[in-house]
């Protein structure tokens, strides 16, 4: 895991879910706006996928369970496409609101992965 | 006249169900994980955390499906819930031996940024306001769809 790059990809995930929080609740149904910026959140998440597989091959390997660390990112990887093929299927203003949930779900994620990696308290 | 049980998972509803299933995903899978690679830790928090992630799929289930027997199914689930997290909730304030914050009700949700003590109020508030009610078919507005 790369600190900065998961650092900068949790700030995009918590703006991509302030953004379509705050134009689902204005009304707005989900557009390439939104869509983009959620799947700018999978192709991050994608980016993150390809680190975790080389890290290890060059020494980079994380402090605290792999196992938990995978279930976490792959969990993570289905979220946003999830949300927006519930866009595509459903188009209201709600859709909207549930792409910025899921971008919130994955920063969460993403921030415990982080956690798992380098941080151990116990 | 008839009774009718206005959607639940319309509108607002639906934001409210993409949380709940998140939840339960959430609170399973860990579960599930914790159970199987440090079970002896905690045993009682992972196991309450368990039944909590099942009872939020329910829920979950129960909020979508249509009809009397759901709504009803839905309020047990979503009390049992509300009850599941203070009662927990406090007791791991007396006594932190037995609780870890790790477990989805223990500290009042904190470890899940008290999503679980929130959840069940507003579940509450959204079935209350789909409640059954009689009403005369032809007047009937749905109600729900924000």
């Amino acid at each position: 895991m790369i600190e900065w790059f998961t650092l900068v990809q949790v700030a995009v995930a918590c703006a991509a879910g302030l953004l379509c929080v705050v134009l689902g609740l204005a009304g707005r149904t989900p557009a390439d706006i939104t869509n983009g910026a959620t799947a700018l959140v999978e192709v991050l998440l994608i980016g993150q996928l390809v680190v975790a597989i080389v890290a290890p091959l060059t020494g980079n390997t994380p402090t605290g369970s792999s196992l938990e660390f995978w279930v976490y990112l792959v969990t993570a990887l289905l979220l946003p496409a999830l949300a927006i093929f519930w866009g595509l299927v459903e188009r209201n203003r709600w859709s909207t609101v549930i792409l910025g949930v899921a971008c919130f779900a994955v920063a969460v994620m993403v921030f415990r992965m982080h956690q798992i990696w380098f941080v151990q308290l116990a | 006249m008839t009774t009718t049980t206005p959607r639940r998972s319309g509108g607002l509803g639906r934001v409210l169900i993409a949380v709940y299933g998140l939840l339960a995903l959430a609170a399973t899978g860990r579960s599930v994980y914790q159970i199987l690679s440090e079970f002896d830790h905690a045993p009682l928090a992972y196991s309450l955390s368990a039944l909590a992630g099942v009872v939020y799929i329910v829920a979950t289930i129960a909020l979508l499906a249509p009809g009397n027997t759901w709504y009803r199914v839905a309020w047990i689930t979503i009390s049992f819930e509300l009850v599941g997290v203070l009662v927990v909730g406090l007791l791991s304030v007396l006594d932190p031996v037995l609780f870890t914050e790790k477990a989805v009700w223990s500290f009042f949700g904190r470890g899940y940024a008290f999503v679980p003590l929130v959840l069940p109020v507003l579940g509450m508030l959204w079935l209350y306001r789909t409640r059954p009610r009689v009403v005369d078919q032809a007047t009937a507005a749905p109600v729900g769809t924000v």
